[in-house]
């Protein structure tokens, strides 16, 4: 079992023929990704690594049932991408895309609001089911099929963690990449729930980020409703206040998003939390043995 | 990006949002002649500076003659202000604003920002405004007002009276309150701001709403749709490393320790910089060197580090996913050999060909530290930097 996506899925790009959108579905094609086409608008008719191209995702998901779109179109025409592929009816959307003004995404976000689609994104490395579909620009050699869901705000960070589960003998259920930026598609809470429903997933590690109060509401929802055990560590204890930490939405404004609070609200939550980002495979294996031995007790 | 106080004074008048008349000056000279031609008979010269906290800095001087403005601009100009916003370096006084003075009646609070939560544009207001906000927000929370506007429906009437009326105006405040916050909505929109804050909106004396400050962010993102906006960037309020960095696509931002770091990927960086302090060392930098870092843009990255005279040490950390760990090896190699780096360099490569990385580096023949993980690295970087710093 996994999340989201799986070897059944029948996945679009958007942005196909471009430079990005070729080199990393040829990465997926490689990998073994059901990647049944692509979208570039002018482009249509025409094929492009051996997948038929079409102009709209209309028309993409007509002919292939696509039910997944992964999307590398430049930031000034992402939003509009976004927003094609959820009134084309594709389930999952994933928006690798960075640099997105946020308040396209502030429309976006309200105009997907009780839809069917979901959004993994912007800004992100986007979703991978270890063995079976990588939907995005993650290196794909580093996962292992296994146990443990991870879900992280960082891209090479979330790297780390697969690195780490997968040296520890551990592997993944499935990885989400939620994004950087302030405003986003899925958050800690919707892909909690998720791992916390998948059968397969034992343990799940969340990489967090200063800013904003993400972390804090998924520790108390983590604290109503997760039964699994949780790893999380927080990246940015040293950064200084109001300084923005590369990605749009990792800054501490008015003494808010600190990595001290979230830490703590994940503690209290029944979190175990690490300070060093080189100790979650371990933190994870611990929190397993640890419940293994509760329940034979 | 940030705006000056009059370049955003200047947008707000022509939204026809009231603020006081003023003058911008870059010389004694031409702040006299902008005090004699505004009217009295008090004025207020303000330093135009990228920061808050002008006033208790005394970056805000009330001048009761256009010989005392004369003064105040004299004094002000061309030095630097140092407020608990900028940093120890403080920020240059190229230009001061000489302003009309006005009668106060009431200090009130307007800000326009994207509220994380709700995913939402919103309004907050208080009536206790003049003061740091975040304080009043922490103290006195239900002294804060909020609303946050739907998208789609825009700005409604019954969120500007349930502001209006929670900051106690009455009359034909109301009606002017209310074309204020419209305006301010629709400047958000157009100019894609990110941020804008009015503190204070004042109540004068005769009973009519004015923008006495007036702070505007623009969304870094959007600026590629907004050319009259990038033509109000002033590049003297930006840090010069950080502005080096921007021009090389590097993500950049300057901290007060002594090791300096460049990683992939802000999260990695941030991590890395975290690993530092717990190992007892402090970080001379944040630098992200992007999620495919290539060999050129390690090379500018050496540059850049170098140029810092503080650093003791180079953190190298790169998970290499999509980029060969062997191609940025190479990139270090050729970076320390053209850079001349004296500095002890210590490099942690993980993820593609990384074995054959760490060979290249061991055979390269430089004084390059290769670490094993990511923890040893740090604590190698930490006691190279301590060492290195008693030469």
């Amino acid at each position: 079992m996994s999340i989201l996506v799986n070897r059944r899925s029948r996945v679009i790009c958007q942005g196909f023929t471009g430079k990005q959108g070729t080199f990393h579905s040829e990465q997926a094609i490689a990998y073994g990704t059901n990647l049944v086409g692509g979208v570039t608008p002018g482009r249509g008719g025409t094929t492009h690594l051996d997948r038929p191209v079409f102009d709209t995702v209309h028309e993409a998901v007509a002919t292939t049932k696509a039910d997944v779109s992964v999307i590398y179109v430049p930031a000034p025409y992402a939003a509009d991408a976004i927003l094609e592929a959820a009134d084309a009816g594709i389930r999952l959307i994933v928006c690798i895309t960075e640099g997105i003004p946020v308040n396209d995404m502030v429309r976006v976000k309200a105009s997907l609001a009780g839809g069917r689609s979901r959004l993994v994104g912007p800004n992100c490395p986007g979703v991978i089911t270890p063995g079976e579909c990588k939907v995005g620009i993650m290196p794909g050699f580093i996962h292992r099929p296994g146990k443990i869901g991870i879900i992280s705000r960082s891209g090479t960070l979330t790297y780390e963690a697969v690195f780490q589960t997968t040296n520890v003998g551990l592997g993944q259920t499935t990885c989400v990449g939620i994004g950087g930026d302030p405003v986003r598609g899925l958050n800690f809470i919707e892909v909690l729930a998720l791992f916390e429903r998948d059968a397969k997933t034992a343990g799940i590690i969340m990489v967090g980020e200063i800013g904003g109060n993400d972390e804090e509401r998924a520790a108390e929802y983590i604290r109503r409703h997760v039964t699994k055990p949780v790893v999380a560590y927080i990246a940015g204890v040293t950064a200084p206040a109001g300084k923005r930490m590369g990605h749009a939405g990792a800054v501490i404004a008015g003494g808010k998003g600190t990595a001290a609070d979230k830490y703590a609200a994940l503690e209290e939550a029944g979190v175990r939390t690490v300070r060093s980002a080189a100790d979650l495979g371990v933190a994870m294996k611990k929190a397993l043995a640890a419940k293994r031995r509760k329940r034979r007790r | 990006m940030n705006l000056h106080e009059y370049q955003s004074k200047r947008i707000f008048a022509e939204a026809g949002i009231p603020v006081p008349a003023g003058k911008v000056a870059a010389t004694e000279a031409e702040a006299v002649a902008a005090a004699r031609e505004l009217p009295g008979p008090v004025w207020v010269v303000k330093a135009q500076v990228h920061a808050g906290g002008r006033g208790k800095a005394g970056g805000v001087k009330l001048c009761r003659s256009a010989a005392e403005v004369g003064a105040a601009a004299k004094a002000m100009l061309g030095q630097r202000l140092v407020t608990p916003q900028t940093g120890s370096q403080g920020l240059p006084i190229n230009e001061v604003y000489v302003e009309s003075g006005s009668a106060i009646a009431r200090e009130l609070y307007l800000s326009l920002l994207l509220d994380r939560e709700r995913s939402r544009i919103a309004f907050v207001a208080s009536a206790a405004g003049g003061m740091n906000i975040e304080e009043v927000a922490e103290k006195e929370p239900g002294k804060i007002l909020r609303v946050d506007i739907d998208p789609a429906a825009g700005l409604q009437g019954f969120q500007c009276r349930r502001l209006a009326f929670g900051l106690g105006l009455a009359g034909p405040q109301l009606a002017q309150f209310e074309k204020i916050a419209r305006a301010l909505y629709r400047l958000y929109q157009e100019n894609d701001l990110s941020l804008i804050e009015i503190n204070p909106l004042i109540v004068t004396k005769d009973g009519a709403l004015v923008a006495l400050d007036a702070k505007i962010n623009v969304d870094a993102n959007a600026l590629f749709r907004q050319p009259a906006l990038v033509a109000l960037r002033d590049p003297s309020q930006e840090d010069e490393m950080e502005r080096k960095a921007a021009e090389h696509e590097l993500n950049y931002v300057s901290l007060e320790g002594n090791i300096a770091c460049m990683v992939n990927g802000a999260g990695l960086a941030m991590a890395t910089m975290d690993l530092i302090k717990l190992h007892g060392g402090e970080p001379a930098n944040f630098l992200d060197v992007g999620g495919t870092a290539t060999a050129d843009r390690v090379t500018a990255a050496f540059r850049l580090i170098l140029s810092n005279a503080r650093a003791r040490a180079i953190l190298v950390n790169i998970f290499g996913g999509i980029v060969r760990c062997d191609v940025i090896a190479e990139g270090i190699i050729k970076a320390v050999k053209s850079a001349g780096v004296t500095l002890p360099v210590i490099v942690r490569l993980e993820g593609t060909n990384a074995d054959k990385a760490r060979a290249i580096l061991a055979a390269s023949g430089l004084a390059i530290t290769v670490a094993k993980d990511v923890s040893d690295a740090a604590t190698k970087a930490v006691r190279l930097a301590r060492t290195g710093a008693k030469r």
